[in-house]
C-alpha cells in the first residue's frame, strides 16, 4: 500500500520548478454560437514526482477538458485562456505546436480509457512501442525493438516476445490497457495522464492494471494525473486526490485527508452515494446528491454546488467562495467547512435505512431447474454443409430459485453468463433445456410463445439507457404501451395511469411527452423502469440498470428500486458486475463463472468467508473508497476461459489461487454446505477454507451502525 | 430529487429547432447549393410549359442549328426546335419518371430489407443472394434486356428504375435494422407481446426513415442518370418528347457543327446530378449526424 505521508512530505520539500506539473489557474474558454465559455475556472494542479494525483468528479464535471487543457490538446474551439502551465520547468504555454509536438508522447504520455480504440489494429504490438520508441528516443529499429520487448515484460506481460509480434484484436482488454501503459511509460515520461483506464475492465483486471500502476511507479519517477469517477480506485492507488465540480476544484488533499474528513458536501455526497460492500439496504440507504450537474452556460452566481447543497445558507448564494486551506495540502471550498468538520452527521454521509423490518421469506416465485443454453458457433447457410458442432456454453446447467418481494443478485465477470441466464429467463433468449417454473407454471422457452399471463408478469430493465427506450416515441407512449397491451385499459385510465407510474420513479408529469433524447441517462433509466412497471410485473429483471450511469444518479436509482419493492412487492433478479451494488440491494447473491453458479446463498453470508475461492477473488479485487479496510491482494491471472473450450473437472482451476491438486483439473467439485443458506462448489471443505481465509469485512459489518 | 432545472432546451418550439439546423446548413455551401439546384429544377419542371418562350415541338426549319442568340438562349437543334424551351419542358419527364422509379425502388426496397432482415435465417439468407443476383448484373444492361422485351415507354423505364434499385435499398434498410433488432427497446416490445407487425412498423421503421431519406437521395441521383441513359439509347421516352437523354442521342449527328445542341441538355443532367447529390451529402449531414451507424 502506498504511504500518504510521503506524498506530503516530498510536498513540503518541493520549491518552485520541482513539480513534475505546475499548472496554475488554469481557466479554459470555449467558443460557443453563444460567445465565450468557461467550462474549466481557475483550477491549480501541481504534482509532485512520483505522485499519483486522483481528479474524481461526475461526468460533466470537466475532468478530460482540464486534463486536456495542460496537455494543450484541446479542440479547434477551446482555449486556455489564463493561467500558467509549466512541465518540469518548461513554459507549455510558450512552446510553438512543432515543439509541443516532440512533447506528446515523449513527456507527457496518455493512457485512454478504450484500449481497443487507441491501438492501430493493423499494426503489430511490438512494432507500435517501438515506433514511439524510434520517434521520441532516437533509437534504431533493432534498439526500439529491444526496448519494446523490455517494455512489455515491465508491464508483466506473459510471454512479452510473442505478444510483441501479435496484433490488438488477438488481445484480451486487459491485455490491451497494459500495451498501452507500456507504450507510455516508454519513453520515460515525466507525466502520464491516464482518463479512466480501466473503466471498461472487468473488478479482476481491474486490479490487476491498478497493482501494475502502482508498481511502476516506483521504478519510474513519474507522475501520474489519474482520471476517473470511482472512488474507489483513488482510495486504492492515488497519492492526493481533486475532486472538480463543473470545472472547479471543491476539495483536494492526501487521500486520508479527504476520504476521513471530507470536507466539501460533494466529496459527503459522492462518497455516500457508493454502495458499500459491508452494508445492505438493510444498514443504510444511499444518500443521492439531489439534482443534477448545471451546464456551464448557467452557473449560479455564488458557490457552483449551493442548489444541490444540503448545508446551503444565503451567504454561499452570493459569491464563489474560495479554496481555503484547512490543515497542509487540504484544501476545500466550502464555506462551512466547520461545520462539517464538528458535525459528522450534517450533509448526511450515512442516511438511515429504508428497508427497517427483517422481511419473512414470501412463497416461492420462481424455479429456473438446470438452464441451460449453447450457442451454435457456426451460423447461416454454411450451417447447412457444414457439421460443426462446436458451441458457446454460454448457460450450462444453472439453476436458481426466487421468492416473492427478494431479491436474487447475480455477480460475475463479463462473459461469465449473467446476462443470457437473464435472457432465457425472460423468454428473450430460447433456452437449450432446462425447466423455468414461475408461479406453478412451467413456461415456454420464448416469449412469442408465452401468454399475455405470464408475460404481463416478467419484465426487464436493460442496461444501456440510450437503447431501452426507442429514440422516436415520446416517454410517454413506452410506458403506456404495456398497459394498452397488457392490462387492456382504456384511454383514459391509460393516462391516469401513465401519470401514477411517471409520479412513482420521480418524473414531473411533463415529462410525458419528452423524447428519449430530451433525458437525461438517469431520467431514461426511470422512465425503463416504469416501463417494466407497468405492467405490474411478479418479476423484474435488472440487467446492470445502473452500470453506465454516474455514482449519485446511481444512488437515486437504487433507492427507488427498493422503494418500489417496498411499496409492491415485486422480486427483482439483479445482475451487475458491481458487488457492491449488489450487496446492497440483494437478499440472496448467486456467483457464476463460467456458466455455471459456484456459490449461493443469503447476502450476508456470501460475502463473508469461508467463501469459494472466486467470490474470495472478486472480493479482494473490487476497489472500495474507504482507505481503512485492506483487502488480500488476491490476483486472478488471466481473464476468462473460452466458453467453447470449457476447462475440465472445475472450471475455475486455470485460475484459482488456491488450487489443490490434480483432483481440481479431473473432477467436478461436489457442492459443499456452509450453514441451512449458504453453499458453495469446490474441492477444499468448509472447514479447511474457513481456515484458510479471513475476510477484511467481518469486523466493518459488526460495526457497521454508527461508524461511517 | 430535484428534476426540475435540467436543461431548458427542451422546450424550445421545434421551429427554432429547424432554423438551428437549419444555420448550421451555412457552414456547408456545397448543401445549400444542391438544395437550390434542386428546388431550381423542381420550379422548371412545374412551371416549365409556361415559362418557355415556344412550344417544345414547334418545328422551324428556315432557323435550324442557329447558335445562341437573342431570341433562342440556347440556341436550335436540327428541326429549328427551341432547345431552352425543350430543356425547360424536359425537366418534368426526368423528375417524374426518375422519381416514380426511385419511389417505388425505396418503398419495395424497404419492404424486403425490413422483413428479411427481421425474419432471419434462411429466409434472410435467400433473399439476400438473389438481390445480390440482381445487383451483379451491370444495371444498364439488365434495364436494356427487360426494355427490349416490354418495350420502350415511360411507364415500362419507371417499372424498370424501380426494379434495378430495390437490392440496393434493401441492403441499406437490412444493415440498419439488423442493428435496431438487437436494440432493447425492440427486446422490450418483445417482452410486452407486441405482434411483429408492430415491432416492424411503430418501433423500428421510424428509425430507418432518415436512413430512407437519405438513401433515396443518392437513389434519385443513380435515376436520373439511369433514365437518361435509356433515353440516349432510345429505349426511354420516343421523340418527340424533349428528354435529355434523348436529346443527347439526338446530338451525335450535330454537334461538329453546333455544340449547344450537346452541351445544353447534357449540362443539365449533369447539374442535376450534382445538385442532388449535393443534396444527398447534406441530408445526411443532418439527418444522421453520427455516421452511419447513428440512428
Amino acid at each position: 500500500m502506498f504511504d500518504p505521508n510521503t506524498a506530503s512530505a516530498l510536498r513540503v520539500d518541493q520549491q518552485d520548478g520541482k513539480y513534475a506539473l505546475d499548472a496554475r489557474n488554469v481557466t479554459v474558454t470555449y467558443n460557443t454560437d453563444k460567445g465565450p465559455l468557461d467550462t474549466i475556472r481557475n483550477v491549480t494542479l501541481q504534482l509532485v514526482p512520483g505522485e499519483i494525483y486522483g481528479l474524481v468528479g461526475e461526468s460533466g464535471s470537466g475532468k478530460t477538458t482540464l486534463a486536456r487543457a495542460i496537455v494543450r490538446y484541446l479542440p479547434a474551439n477551446g482555449h486556455l485562456s489564463s493561467g500558467t502551465v509549466k512541465l518540469g520547468g518548461t513554459d507549455l504555454l510558450a512552446l510553438t505546436r512543432k515543439e509541443m509536438r516532440s512533447v506528446w508522447g515523449s513527456k507527457i504520455t496518455m493512457v485512454h480509457q478504450d484500449p481497443g480504440a487507441s491501438i492501430n489494429p493493423a499494426m503489430l504490438i511490438g512494432d507500435q512501442i517501438a515506433e514511439v520508441a524510434r520517434v521520441h528516443l532516437g533509437m534504431s529499429k533493432q534498439q526500439a525493438q529491444a526496448r519494446a520487448i523490455e517494455m512489455l515484460s515491465k508491464v508483466r506481460m506473459p510471454d512479452p516476445e510473442s505478444v510483441a509480434k501479435r496484433y490488438a484484436h488477438q488481445l484480451s482488454g486487459g491485455m490491451l490497457q497494459r500495451v498501452l501503459i507500456a507504450t507510455a511509460i516508454a519513453t520515460n515520461p515525466q507525466l502520464i495522464i491516464m482518463d479512466e483506464p480501466t473503466t471498461a475492465l472487468d473488478v479482476t483486471t481491474e486490479a490487476v492494471i491498478l497493482d501494475l500502476v502502482r508498481d511502476l511507479l516506483k521504478e519510474f519517477d513519474t507522475s501520474v494525473l489519474y482520471i476517473t469517477h470511482n472512488l474507489g480506485v483513488v482510495a486504492r492507488i492515488c497519492n492526493r486526490v481533486g475532486v472538480l465540480y463543473t470545472g472547479e476544484i471543491m476539495e483536494e488533499g492526501t487521500i486520508e485527508q479527504v476520504f476521513k474528513s471530507k470536507l466539501h458536501p460533494y466529496t459527503r455526497g459522492l462518497l455516500g452515494s457508493v454502495p458499500r460492500i459491508e452494508a445492505s439496504k438493510k444498514d443504510i440507504s444511499l444518500c443521492a446528491i439531489p439534482g443534477f450537474i448545471p451546464r456551464p452556460d448557467q452557473l449560479p452566481a455564488g458557490c457552483v454546488f449551493a442548489p444541490r447543497c444540503e448545508l446551503v445558507e444565503p451567504a454561499c448564494e452570493e459569491k464563489r467562495p474560495p479554496l481555503v486551506e484547512i490543515d497542509s495540502n487540504h484544501q476545500t471550498a466550502c464555506r462551512r467547512w466547520e461545520v462539517l468538520q464538528h458535525d459528522a452527521d450534517a450533509a448526511s454521509g450515512v442516511c438511515p435505512a429504508r428497508v427497517t423490518e427483517d422481511r419473512e421469506l414470501g412463497d416461492l416465485v420462481l424455479e429456473a431447474r438446470n438452464i441451460k443454453k449453447y450457442f451454435p458457433v457456426s451460423g447461416g447457410l454454411s450451417s447447412f454443409w457444414k457439421r460443426d458442432r462446436t458451441v458457446v456454453k454460454a448457460v450450462d446447467d444453472i439453476s436458481v430459485r426466487m421468492r416473492r418481494s427478494f431479491t436474487m443478485g447475480i455477480v460475475g465477470e463479463s462473459g461469465c453468463g449473467k446476462t443470457t441466464l437473464a435472457r432465457c429467463i425472460a423468454g428473450l433468449e430460447e433456452a437449450t433445456s432446462g425447466e423455468i417454473e414461475l408461479e406453478g407454471e412451467i413456461l415456454p422457452y420464448s416469449v412469442a410463445k408465452r401468454s399475455r399471463e405470464t408475460l404481463k408478469k416478467i419484465q426487464m430493465v436493460f442496461q444501456n439507457p440510450d437503447a431501452s427506450l426507442n429514440p422516436q416515441h415520446p416517454a410517454g407512449v413506452s410506458v403506456a404501451r404495456p398497459l394498452i397491451l397488457l392490462r387492456n385499459l382504456s384511454g383514459k385510465e391509460v393516462r391516469n395511469r401513465v401519470r401514477e407510474l411517471f409520479e412513482a420513479v420521480n418524473l414531473p408529469e411533463n415529462y410525458i411527452d419528452r423524447l428519449p433524447h430530451e433525458l437525461s441517462g438517469g431520467e431514461k433509466q426511470r422512465v425503463a423502469i416504469a416501463r417494466a412497471n407497468a405492467a405490474d410485473p411478479t418479476l423484474m429483471i435488472c440487467d446492470e440498470p445502473i452500470s453506465s450511469l454516474d455514482v449519485s444518479v446511481q444512488a437515486a436509482l437504487m433507492n427507488l428500486l427498493v422503494d418500489l419493492q417496498e411499496s409492491k412487492g415485486t422480486s427483482y433478479l439483479f445482475i451487475s458486475h458491481d458487488l457492491a451494488a449488489v450487496r446492497h440491494l440483494s437478499d440472496w447473491i448467486a456467483v457464476i463463472y463460467l456458466g455455471r453458479l459456484c456459490e449461493i446463498g443469503s447476502a450476508e453470508d456470501v460475502f463473508v468467508p469461508p467463501y469459494h475461492p472466486y467470490t474470495e477473488a472478486l472480493l479482494s479485487a473490487i476497489p472500495i473508497p474507504d482507505p481503512d479496510i485492506k483487502q488480500d491482494a488476491i490476483r486472478l491471472r488471466g481473464s476468462v476461459p473460452s466458453a467453447m473450450n470449457i476447462p475440465s473437472g472445475c472450471r475455475f482451476h486455470t485460475r484459482c489461487p488456491r488450487k489443490i491438486g490434480e483432483i481440481c483439473e479431473q473432477q467436478e467439485p461436489p457442492w459443499r454446505d456452509v450453514e441451512k443458506d449458504h453453499r458453495y462448489c469446490c474441492h477444499i471443505p468448509v472447514d479447511e477454507l474457513r481456515s484458510l481465509q479471513h475476510g477484511f469485512l467481518q469486523k466493518k459489518i459488526a460495526g457497521s451502525g454508527g461508524d461511517e | 430529487m430535484v428534476l426540475t432545472n435540467s436543461s431548458k432546451k427542451q422546450n424550445e418550439p421545434k421551429i427554432s429547432r429547424l432554423s438551428a439546423k437549419l444555420k448550421r446548413l451555412r457552414r456547408y455551401p456545397t448543401t445549400l447549393i444542391g438544395f437550390s439546384i434542386v428546388i431550381l429544377f423542381l420550379l422548371v419542371a412545374v412551371l416549365g410549359p409556361w415559362i418557355a418562350p415556344y412550344k417544345y415541338t414547334d418545328q422551324n426549319l428556315a432557323m435550324r442549328l442557329q447558335p445562341p442568340s437573342e431570341s433562342h438562349i440556347f440556341g436550335t437543334d436540327q428541326f429549328g426546335r427551341d432547345i431552352f424551351s425543350r430543356v425547360l419542358v424536359g425537366s418534368r419527364d426526368v423528375l417524374v419518371v426518375a422519381g416514380s422509379g426511385t419511389s417505388l425502388a425505396i418503398f419495395f426496397g424497404m419492404l424486403v430489407g425490413l422483413f428479411s432482415a427481421y425474419r432471419g435465417g434462411l429466409f434472410d439468407e435467400i433473399v439476400m443472394r438473389i438481390m445480390d443476383v440482381i445487383l451483379s448484373i451491370p444495371p444498364l444492361l439488365l434495364a436494356m434486356v427487360i426494355l427490349f422485351s416490354l418495350g420502350p415507354s415511360r411507364l415500362n423505364v419507371i417499372i424498370v428504375v424501380g426494379f434495378l434499385y430495390i437490392p440496393m435499398v434493401a441492403r441499406v434498410v437490412r444493415s440498419v435494422v439488423l442493428e435496431l433488432k438487437t436494440r432493447q427497446f425492440v427486446e422490450a416490445a418483445r417482452l410486452r407481446g407486441e405482434s411483429s407487425l408492430y415491432i416492424l412498423f411503430n418501433e423500428i421503421l421510424p428509425n430507418v426513415l432518415p436512413h430512407l431519406a437519405v438513401e433515396a437521395s443518392m437513389r434519385f441521383s443513380y435515376s436520373i442518370f439511369l433514365v437518361a441513359s435509356l433515353g440516349f439509347l432510345g429505349l426511354g421516352v420516343q421523340p418527340p418528347s424533349p428528354d435529355w437523354g434523348l436529346m443527347v442521342g439526338d446530338a451525335r449527328t450535330w454537334f461538329h457543327q453546333a455544340r449547344w445542341v450537346l452541351f445544353f441538355p447534357a449540362g443539365a443532367i449533369a447539374l442535376l446530378v450534382v445538385g442532388v447529390g449535393f443534396m444527398s451529402d447534406g441530408l445526411r449531414r443532418m439527418l444522421l449526424p453520427g455516421g452511419v451507424s447513428d440512428v
